[in-house]
């Protein structure tokens, strides 16, 4: 029996999907966002909102060279100029090995970094950091630093660092075992195998193979990375900042530090987008370092050329995909071989390039599946997480790849994948092979919409029957792409949850949880309040201050509703349990008869209670605080699943993609929210969308970005979107809270696919092997396949 | 230097150091809903009206606005239509990280001030200056239509 629910009615093209019908009475409604009135009101409310009279500016001097040692740093003359307070370079900081990834410890990724590096790994490293009383004078003093470097040789194509090591870009080992510092230019490696592919290969009717080239594209978020430091009256550490993982955060300042993590306090305000960017010590150190020294607040924001220079970007990957399938369109084998850019620094360099394969190749449970990965340093700008972590990377090359095993086979592309997909009861072969930092655990797929994902998008896109070109001499084609993710990291993320009545029977909700813009604290409130028989706005949240909320990894890898949402489930019931407790002593009836709901409590005798009334009680008379806590983790991540399609036009002549519409068809679970998990599946096309089509920061030879803006690193605007069709497929997950999986990354996964699909059907097979597919690279293609007859 | 203007509706006169942009002097006097974007006049976070107009204040030099009538978002908190507007915004769920809205709301203020019934052909074109990472722009042009077709009833 599929778990499959009534599915809500088709939606109208921009205004979204009424609310499927529910027995609840805050899940599944689309209730008021709780941070929404007042961030529409440009109320104060990011890091950058908050000044403090004595706040000192701080500024990065970037290094011009791609690789070199940092002899000298001379900042005699900035120190001279008035108002500049410190000037800081690495002989002032001590060198800790650490990741700047923002991780459960002990972290997947190499320790490879130190705050202020002896040498330069890239054009954009940290070579000094100046603090001033104002932005303009701490500009001034950069031009005012000497800096000695003994330029190196530099590595900025990643096949030549696989092979070279004359050039090491990292000379210290890594004392985790991950890099291969010392040795060699490899910061993460993986070979994984289920059953033997080369054998299965060897047996199939055809093998095809094909080589995915992906760019290198950055999260984007409107507002930079910033931080803001300081000393608290008792000398203790304040960060407030832009972050989506403020307790990592506070446990990698300690260390880097040296000082007890009950010395550092993070606080996490609003943060205007994170997208996985943010999950990352990008400047915090810096500016913690800074505020020791001087015992001043020192506030320091990226601008948005380093937002593309020294954030991070999606991993540039090379992936070369070997499939082995029957006559009848029985795949047997799968290899993913993967080739990718960490950049100057490994943070995320396995766990990214692992998802590649691992929330992505499970879609076909095939016997035979071989996943292998080189991901190598360079002396390029940095790669880390950003939405969907490896998985888009894969995503499009398995995608891209069926479409060409389709066809050379001669098989209708839908059927191929129909007949091989992951189904309900079927194990995902790859997750006990590749576990994060520890084994892997058993994933059983236990709910799945996939098949009404892809029933309901083939009939919203009209895949059934092609529409005619809008004018003769454009050409039209439709593409398709199925992906999956998973609902948070099975057995590693979690996060607790702390719920406490008031007077009025309202609750405190504190959660570790980190809300990025993405509506987790309004999710988290609604699932509170749906435990505990409230309105939503009944449950005040606070979320994401260390010394006040219990731990939460934070906000990555698709967790939040999931993981986070679980241990507020729980807490929220040990607190109906307390109460029930007191009101059945109180009424003389059995605690679990008690029902909670439509803000009373009511006993099966007929008596009730308000909630205000309930916390009268239980606080004047019983003379207790109904509070409880409650910690959450999942052995399991279930996938979310979504089949996405693109009808698009192409003019030959110029090579010019015009996309027309978009549908997404996305199995989240039960929607918790269904205006908020349209608004996520809708952003991550946009973002898919720009990957597809535009997106790419351009590197030169030396390693040197050349669009550092907005104006030339162009993301999606309004009129790059398409006629936008997203359809929620709800399933009850059995693990999640009230049936959730996640949403957030999911839907970013298949729109390059599946646009890139389509090109190639508008093209009549002409394919594109590199994203984003501009006007030259498709006019390129069709161009050879002109020359080539 | 000196700089007088008006912001929203009162007079001013602030001391702005040479070459500041109205960007930082705003937000330098309490006007937190003008946003720090990219500061090259590609985002739109920054959007206020300029004797009027919507402008990208990171990119106008704050002398440049001498005599001058500003308003941000905070001048336009008891206006009916910028009202209307962020109410259209909040129950549309267009607002996720909220840093573009302000901005993206004194762009679409201007546009249904001016058109009181605007489409979503000219909702789409007049957006292009502001920059949203979270939504795709589904559910804000859904949100302004929504304003305008409302605006189209009464009229």
């Amino acid at each position: 029996m599929s778990p499959v629910k009534k599915a809500p009615p088709a939606p109208h093209r921009i205004m979204g999907t009424p609310p499927p019908a529910h027995d609840h009475e805050v899940v599944g409604k689309n209730v008021t966002k709780i941070d929404a009135f007042k961030l529409a009101r440009g109320e104060p409310a990011y890091t950058d909102d908050f000044t403090r009279p004595d706040m000192l500016f701080a500024k990065v001097l970037r290094s011009p060279h791609a690789h070199a040692r940092i002899l000298k740093v001379d900042a005699s003359a900035a120190l001279a100029l008035p108002g500049v307070v410190d000037v800081i370079w690495h002989q002032d900081v001590k060198p800790i090995l650490h990741t700047r990834a923002g991780q459960s410890y002990p972290e997947a990724s190499p320790y490879d970094t130190v705050i202020l590096p002896e040498k330069a790994r890239f054009i954009g490293d940290r070579v000094a950091v100046v603090a001033a009383e104002s932005l303009a004078i701490a500009e001034k003093a950069l031009d005012l630093i000497e800096v000695q470097y003994e330029e190196l040789p530099a590595i900025t194509d990643m096949h030549e660092a696989l092979t070279r090591t004359d050039v090491l870009i990292h000379e210290v080992p890594d004392p985790r075992g991950i890099g291969e510092g010392g040795r060699t230019n490899v910061a993460a490696r993986i070979d994984r195998q289920v059953g033997d592919v080369d054998a299965a290969l060897a047996r199939c009717d055809l093998v095809v193979e094909r080589t995915y080239h992906l760019p290198r594209v950055q999260a984007s978020h409107i507002e930079p990375h910033v931080a803001v430091a300081w000393l608290d009256e008792d000398q203790r550490l304040m960060v407030r900042c832009s972050t989506q993982v403020p307790f990592h955060l506070r446990r990698v300042l300690a260390r880097v530090l040296e000082m007890p993590e009950a010395r550092i306090r993070v606080i996490k305000p609003r943060v205007g987008g994170g997208f996985g960017d943010k999950q990352e010590m990008v400047l915090e150190d810096l500016v913690s370092v800074l505020a020791l020294r001087t015992g001043r607040c020192v506030r320091l924001e990226f601008t948005r050329a380093e937002e593309l220079i020294a954030a991070r970007y999606r991993h540039p990957q090379v992936i070369t995909m070997t499939t082995g399938v029957m006559k009848d369109g029985t795949m047997l084998a799968n290899r993913m071989c993967v080739l990718a850019d960490t950049g100057a620094y490994g943070s995320h360099a396995l766990t990214v390039q692992g998802n590649t394969g691992q929330k992505v190749l499970p879609m076909y449970p095939l016997p035979n599946i071989h996943f292998k990965v080189d991901t190598v340093y360079t002396n390029n700008p940095n790669s880390g997480a950003f939405r969907g972590y490896g998985a888009p990377q894969g995503c499009f090359a398995l995608e891209c790849h069926m479409d060409e095993v389709a066809r050379e086979l001669g098989m209708d592309r839908l059927e191929l994948r129909k007949k091989n997909h992951i189904r309900l009861g079927d194990t995902d072969p790859l997750s006990v092979k590749l576990g994060d930092n520890k084994p892997g655990l058993v994933r059983i797929v236990r709910s799945t919409g996939l098949d009404e994902c892809i029933r309901r998008g083939c009939e919203a896109i009209g895949w059934d029957k092609k529409q005619e070109p809008s004018q003769p001499h454009l050409k039209r084609g439709l593409g398709m792409a199925l992906a999956m993710q998973g609902s948070g990291i099975a057995g590693i993320d979690w996060g607790a949850a702390t719920v406490k009545m008031n007077d009025d029977g309202s609750v405190n909700l504190l959660v570790g949880a980190t809300d990025i813009g993405q509506g987790s604290d309004t999710v988290l409130a609604q699932l509170c309040a749906e435990e505990l028989g409230l309105e939503c706005a009944q449950v005040v949240v606070l979320s994401s201050d260390t010394d006040v909320t219990p731990f939460d990894v934070g906000a990555y890898a698709s967790s939040t509703t999931y993981v986070s949402g679980g241990a507020v489930v729980k807490a929220a019931a040990k607190l109906r349990e307390q109460i029930a407790a007191i009101l059945a002593q109180h009424w003389d009836c059995e605690a679990e008869d008690i029902d909670f709901a439509k803000g009373q409590a009511v006993s099966p005798n007929g008596q009730s209670m308000t909630m205000q009334e309930v916390a009268l009680h239980c606080m004047y008379e019983a003379m207790m605080q109904p509070m409880a806590s409650a910690s959450h983790v999942s052995d399991d991540s279930p996938p979310p699943f979504a089949a996405q399609f693109a009808d698009v036009e192409v003019d030959p002549e110029t090579g010019q993609t015009f996309l027309r519409k978009f549908v997404s068809a996305v199995d989240c679970g039960t929607v918790i929210h269904p205006l908020m998990a349209e608004g996520q599946i809708e952003g991550a096309v946009a973002q898919g969308i720009g990957y597809a089509l535009f997106e790419e920061v351009l590197l030169d030879r030396e390693g040197r970005v050349l669009n550092p803006r907005f104006l030339d690193y162009k993301i999606a605007t309004a009129l790059d979107i398409p006629a936008m069709e997203t359809i929620l497929v709800e399933t009850d997950e059995p693990s999640g809270p009230y049936g959730a999986k996640a949403v957030g990354e999911v839907p970013i996964d298949g729109p390059a696919p599946a646009i890139i699909n389509a090109i190639c059907d508008a093209l009549d097979g002409t394919r594109i092997y590199q994203i984003p597919a501009t006007g030259e690279r498709v006019w390129r293609a069709l161009d050879e396949k002109r020359k080539d007859h | 230097m000196k700089l007088s203007l008006e912001l929203n509706g009162r007079q001013v006169e602030w001391d702005i150091a040479p070459g500041e942009t109205l960007l930082g002097a705003l937000r330098d006097h309490r006007q937190f809903s003008v946003k720090r974007g990219c500061e090259t006049g590609d985002c739109g976070a920054c959007t206020v009206l300029l004797d009027g107009q919507p402008v990208n204040s990171c990119v106008v030099a704050a002398a440049r606005c001498e005599g001058g009538q500003v308003v941000t978002m905070e001048g336009l908190l008891g206006d009916p239509l910028m009202q209307r507007l962020q109410k259209s915004m909040v129950d549309s769920a267009a607002i996720q990280c909220g840093y573009c809205s302000p901005g993206m709301m004194m762009s679409l203020y201007s546009l249904l001030r001016d058109k009181p019934q605007a489409g979503e052909d000219e909702i789409r074109h007049f957006l292009t200056g502001n920059l949203c990472r979270c939504t795709g722009y589904v559910k804000p042009v859904a949100a302004a239509l929504a304003v305008a077709q409302a605006q189209g009833e009464q009229s």
